[in-house]
Parts: structure tokens; C-alpha cells; sequence
């Protein structure tokens, strides 16, 4: 197929589509220009936009973070990359506590609509500190939306949505899976719809829930299920802030089993905002407990040990079958 | 070895701490206008700064942080900006948010512990207070781009204490302005206190001025209880960032003559002597002296002036304390452009616990 993209192809196509319709989108970070990023997400952009939207900036995460505020509040679009998930840390003062309040402190008068995208996850072979999933970090944040695509074509449409949002945007790119699992992508410049879950599979005897590169072992796991004579509904959670809660409510009230997958650690996980609010919501329509596959609530290990802290295809089909056989 | 950098550092006074001229004074400052102008915010200033700390303590007010000290600093650079710049202030500059067009009492009520005292369309473009210590220096940066992209003329200015100096927001954002030449402004009302933190101890250079050369950016010294010193230098620093030609940093040499804030008590750590001493140089006196020997002010206009101030202050506390609450459901709606589904819920019960019979009904 020609126009078989993968998901950092998805991504770059996104970034160069709207900075062709919206000349307010300004891209920033370190490396994004002359050299395209370093996993080539912003690759030719400053040759087509030049450098007064695509900028490399001093190596100063907290900069990044701070100028993208300022801009954002003279209504550009910044979209700033953090390198990698394992720096977004110096970040974290302006993006909780500015940008994320920067329209409710002011009561709508200044706003901060920026998104920060920055790869995120194991499974890369990466040196410490590049490996790390620490979504729930900003998803516990009022005013921050956290979104992660699973797809080409959902990276493509979630992040003009993202661009296209009026408020700030933590759009978490898994890069484990950034160059697997090419697919069509027309450049339509049609984004797609955030704050909603999305049903990737529908199937009657268990929900399983994940999001980012987890959906990938979470479908193969559904369709080792299938061929058992399990049928999963598979829910790719994708904005994690706010949670579409009311789609996974729906598909245990219907399935009464629900398992859900995340590489993060798991304790104060976006898994147990879930969890919690099945129980909540949902306790008479289960038929046995939410069981979680996640990592352990340890420090992510250097590549070597990485495969025993990361969820498998067999984790998940393990938690399935002791979910269906409670009694 | 070749010396392959130099530098200095200038400190620019014209008032001695007795209100003389010390030196030529520029054209401006040899007829009344301006400084008198400069004279009346800066009385307006001190009086409100009394009537909020009143307000304070008989609990019509929230923990504020006191102006007392900055008045010069703050009268200059609301005079000087323009209307289309940006202010990106921190905690002290209230009474610069004023010259900016701020109402006083929507000024009371963001310290009387109301967001819509952020809210006011005659802040226009201008940031809410940075609480978070140096973070608006980066802010100020991001604006300062955004003017630089569309090229505009038009500069952000950033205001913070001598303490925001050590924090890395400060030097990221002096570093990225001196790289990409920025228009921006970087005001340091050096008052030698952070809290209880003198400035001896807060840094090891010798002027905090100095940090512009590390940057590569303009870096002077001013007396900021100097209103001719402060203005001669910033309006240099405004025209320079104007032209294109990048950034200044101002360190302004004042002193914190209140405590850090209402909940603060500064004789726990600081020397009455010092504080006495530093009241023989504050910057309202010292004007007042210049231009009483100038013979552009006089008792008749002073007394005036006070009974005015003290009208436009009372309207303005009253307009404060009439101000009816903002209703609940502001708590969330003003979070995103539009609320989220998911939020509907929490929005309801913040309002049924409001209303009557409800667990907060007032």
C-alpha cells in the first residue's frame, strides 16, 4: 500500500497538515528543527515553515515548558516536544501550575491552549530515564488533558485534535510502536474527537481497557481469546484526562468482566481511577473483580531486565481466565 | 593567558538618600510633570499598602504581600510601558498593575481571595501574579517570541525579587532571551530580603546584575528608590527591546520595608537598625524632598493630594466589600472551554451542596 504510514510518519504528517492551515502553530523543542527530532517526528518542517515556526531551543526543559505558556498566551500554538518522557520533569511547575489554570485563574480572560508531545514507554532498547510511563503524573491534574494515540491514523487524528484544542494538551506518543504497524493514512485533515473512549473490538464476555503501545498485547491477546471461543470488547482509553468513563460503564454493564492493561506502574495508576469508578458505578454488573496487568511499582529496569516489568500477551490472557472462571 | 571576555557592571543614581541631585539631571527630569506624576502613584501606593494591611487585620483581607519599598519601581515602569506591552509581574506589583489600567478593587479582590480580580478586561493582555517564584520570567520570554514571530513592536516586561534570581527559571529565561535576542525587559527589585534569606546569602556574586553577562544580554545596576535613575534606565531597556536590538536586565536596588507578607514577622530574623536605616533612603520621602527643593510641591498640594487618595481608596475598598460572591459552578466551569462530560457530575454536586439544604449553604 503507498500511503502505509507509521505512527512518527502519522504524527509528522499531522504537525505538517495543520501548520499548513493554522500559520498560529508554532513547533518547538530541542533538536526539532535542523535535525527533525530525534525520533524524525518534526522531520522537514523548518525547511517548509522556516524558523520562525519551527524553533530549536536551548537545552532547557523548564524553558520550553515556561515560553510555551507565554506564547500560547498571545495565542500561537505552541507545540513543544520534550525529548523524551524521563526530562518532562522540569516541566511539570509550568504545566500544573500555569498552564493547566492559566483560564480558570483569569476566568476565561488569558488562555493556554499548548501541547507538549513527548514519547513515552519501554521496549526500545533505551538508556535510563527514556523508558519510563508516567501519565497518571498529569492525568491527576485539573485543566490538563492527556491523550495517547495507538494507531497511525488515531496519532494523526488526536493530535490535530490536540492542536485544535483550546486548552493544554499532554499528548503522550508510545514510541515502542512508533515504527510498528504501518496503515493508510489520508491526509483529510479531519480530526478525531478527544474525551472519548474508543471501542476497538466489540465482544461480550469480558472488557479489556488499555491505551497506547498495551493495546497492541491487549489485541493480540483478544484474538488468542477468540480463537478459545472468548469474545473481548477491547476499549483503547485514549484521553486519560478526562476519562470517558461512561463507555467502559457501558461495556462491563454488558460484558460484567473487566481487565485492564497498563505499563505504567500500578499503584495511583489511571488503572485504578477505573477501576475505582466500576466499582462505584458498576459493582452490580460485575460478575467477578476488575483484575489489573500493569508494571510493578518499582523503578523501570535498564533493557536488559525491561521484558520481566513489561505486561505481556500472556499476562493479559492469564488475568482473562481467572476473571471468567470466578465463580 | 588573552583576556577573551570583559565586563561592568554600571550602577546609575541621580537622587542622593537625602533627595539631592547627585549628578546632571536629563532633560525630562528638570521640569515638574513627570516626576510629580511619579510623586502622586507613589503616595497612592504607600496609603493603599496602609489600607490593605488595615483590611488585612481586621480579616476583610487575605495574606498580602506588602509593597512598601517598591513604589518607585513600580510608578516608573507603569509609566513607561506602553498599552499594548505586556506585564508579566509577580506578587508586589500592585500598585504597577494599577498605573496599567487595573481597577482597585479588582485588585482588592484577587488578595481578598477572589479569581476575578485576574478576570478584568482593562488588564487586556497583561499576566495574572506569579506566585510560583521566577516562573513568569519564562512566561515573559513566550510572549516576548510571540511579539518577535509577528514582529511586533511591542516588549514584556518581568518583575521579580532578588531571591527569583537563584531559581533556574530565571537564568533559563535570561539564557533563551539572550539567544534569540528577545523583547523583553527583566526587572529585579532587589530588596534584600526573600523571606528571611538576606541577599548576602543568596548569592555569591557581587551584583545580581552580572547574571545578564552569563546570558549575553544588556545587565546594569539602578537605584530603585531613584525614580530618575529607574526611569532613565528602563526606558533605555524598553527602547533597546523595541528596536529589535534584545533584552536588559535591571537590577533595582530597593528595600522590603514591610515584612514578606501579612503572615510574615520580619523581626524574627532582621535587624531593627537595618530597617531604621533603610527608612533614611526610602523613595517616597527622597522624591518628596527633590521636589519640594524644586519648589513643584508644596504642604497645600501634599494635603490634597493625601485627602484625594484617601477618597479614591475608600471607593474603592467599598466597591470591594460590596462585591457580591461569584457563583459555585464558576469553581469548575472556567477549568476548560467546555466542560467535559465527565465533569457534569462533580459541577451538580459543588451546586446542590450550595443551595439550601445543601452541606455548604451559606
Amino acid at each position: 500500500m503507498s500511503n502505509a504510514i507509521t505512527m512518527v510518519e502519522a504524527v509528522n504528517l499531522a504537525l505538517q497538515s495543520e501548520m499548513r492551515r493554522d500559520e498560529s502553530v508554532v513547533v518547538l523543542g530541542e533538536d526539532v528543527g535542523v535535525n527533525g527530532g530525534v525520533f524524525r517526528a518534526t522531520v522537514g518542517l523548518r525547511e517548509e515553515f522556516g524558523i520562525k515556526r519551527v524553533l530549536d531551543t536551548p537545552l532547557a526543559e523548564t524553558m520550553i515548558a515556561g515560553l510555551s505558556v507565554g506564547m500560547a498566551a498571545q495565542g500561537l500554538k505552541p507545540v513543544a516536544e520534550i525529548q523524551f518522557m524521563g526530562f518532562i520533569f522540569p516541566t511539570m511547575e509550568h504545566l500544573i501550575g500555569h498552564a493547566a489554570r492559566l483560564r480558570h485563574r483569569t476566568r476565561g480572560r488569558l488562555s493556554c491552549p499548548m501541547v507538549v508531545r513527548v514519547p513515552f514507554g519501554g521496549g526500545i532498547h533505551a538508556p535510563e530515564h527514556h523508558s519510563e510511563s508516567t501519565e497518571a503524573l498529569f492525568a491527576h491534574i485539573p485543566g490538563l488533558r492527556v491523550v495517547i494515540p495507538s494507531s497511525p491514523a488515531r496519532a494523526y487524528g488526536l493530535l490535530l485534535a490536540a492542536m485544535r484544542n483550546p486548552d493544554p494538551v499532554i499528548f503522550m506518543e508510545p514510541k515502542r510502536i512508533y515504527r510498528l504497524n504501518a496503515q493508510p493514512v489520508e491526509d483529510t485533515g479531519e480530526a478525531l474527537p478527544l474525551d472519548t473512549c474508543y471501542t476497538l473490538r466489540e465482544g461480550s464476555d469480558i472488557t479489556l481497557v488499555s491505551w497506547g503501545a498495551m493495546i497492541k498485547e491487549t489485541l493480540e491477546a483478544a484474538d488468542q481469546l477468540a480463537e478459545q471461543g472468548v469474545s473481548c470488547e477491547v476499549i483503547d482509553v485514549v484521553t486519560l484526562n478526562p476519562i470517558d468513563h461512561d463507555t467502559i460503564l457501558a461495556s462491563v454493564a454488558k460484558t460484567g468482566r473487566c481487565v485492564i492493561v497498563h505499563e505504567a506502574p500500578r499503584s495511583g495508576a489511571v488503572g485504578a481511577e477505573i477501576a475505582a469508578t466500576i466499582a462505584e458505578k458498576g459493582l452490580l454488573s460485575l460478575q467477578a473483580p476488575v483484575a489489573r496487568v500493569t508494571g510493578y511499582d518499582t523503578v523501570m529496569p535498564y533493557y536488559r531486565m525491561e521484558h520481566h516489568y513489561m505486561p505481556n500477551t500472556a499476562d493479559i490472557m492469564e488475568a482473562v481466565q481467572t476473571t471468567l472462571e470466578f465463580a | 593567558m588573552e583576556t577573551v571576555y570583559q565586563a561592568q557592571i554600571h550602577y546609575r543614581s541621580y537622587l542622593s538618600d537625602e533627595g539631592h541631585a547627585l549628578n546632571e539631571l536629563p532633560s525630562w527630569a528638570q521640569s515638574p510633570d513627570t516626576l510629580v506624576r511619579y510623586y502622586r502613584n507613589m503616595v497612592l501606593a504607600r496609603q493603599l499598602d496602609n489600607k490593605i494591611i488595615a483590611l488585612q487585620r481586621t480579616g476583610q483581607m487575605g495574606t498580602y504581600a506588602s509593597l512598601l519599598g517598591s513604589e518607585a519601581i513600580d510608578a516608573v515602569i507603569g509609566d513607561l510601558m506602553l498599552a499594548d506591552d505586556v506585564l508579566v509581574p509577580y506578587y508586589r506589583n500592585h500598585a504597577l498593575q494599577m498605573l496599567r489600567g487595573l481597577a482597585l478593587s479588582d485588585m482588592l479582590s484577587y488578595w481578598g481571595g477572589d479569581e476575578r480580580g485576574n478576570s478584568s478586561v482593562k488588564m487586556a493582555q497583561d499576566f495574572p501574579n506569579a506566585v510560583p517564584i521566577a516562573t513568569q520570567a519564562l512566561h515573559a520570554t513566550g510572549v516576548a517570541t510571540a511579539f518577535k514571530i509577528r514582529g511586533e513592536k511591542r516588549v514584556a516586561v518581568t518583575i521579580c525579587g532578588d531571591g527569583a534570581t537563584s531559581k533556574g527559571d530565571f537564568l533559563e529565561a535570561l539564557n533563551v532571551a539572550g539567544a534569540w535576542q528577545l523583547p523583553v525587559v527583566f526587572v529585579v527589585n532587589n530588596n534584600q530580603w526573600a523571606i528571611s534569606v538576606p541577599r548576602s546569602i543568596q548569592c555569591g556574586a557581587q551584583t545580581l546584575a552580572q547574571k545578564a553577562i552569563g546570558a549575553g544580554i544588556r545587565g546594569e545596576q539602578v537605584d530603585g528608590n531613584d525614580v530618575i535613575a529607574m526611569h532613565e534606565a528602563f526606558e533605555e531597556a524598553l527602547k533597546h527591546a523595541r528596536e529589535g536590538k534584545g533584552a536588559t536586565l535591571i537590577e533595582a536596588m530597593s528595600y522590603r520595608l514591610s515584612d514578606h507578607t501579612t503572615a510574615d514577622d520580619a523581626t524574627r530574623y532582621r535587624a531593627n537598625e537595618e530597617l531604621k536605616a533603610a527608612w533614611e533612603k526610602e523613595p517616597v520621602k527622597r522624591l518628596q524632598t527633590f521636589l519640594h527643593q524644586q519648589g513643584w510641591w508644596n504642604e497645600v498640594q501634599e494635603q490634597a493630594w493625601q485627602n484625594e487618595v484617601n477618597q479614591i481608596i475608600q471607593a474603592g475598598v467599598d466597591e470591594y466589600l460590596a462585591m457580591p460572591q461569584q457563583p459555585v459552578e464558576d469553581l469548575i466551569d472556567y477549568l476548560y472551554a467546555e466542560l467535559p462530560k465527565a465533569l457534569q457530575e462533580q459541577r451538580q454536586r459543588l451546586i446542590r451542596n450550595a443551595q439550601p439544604g445543601g452541606n455548604r449553604h451559606e
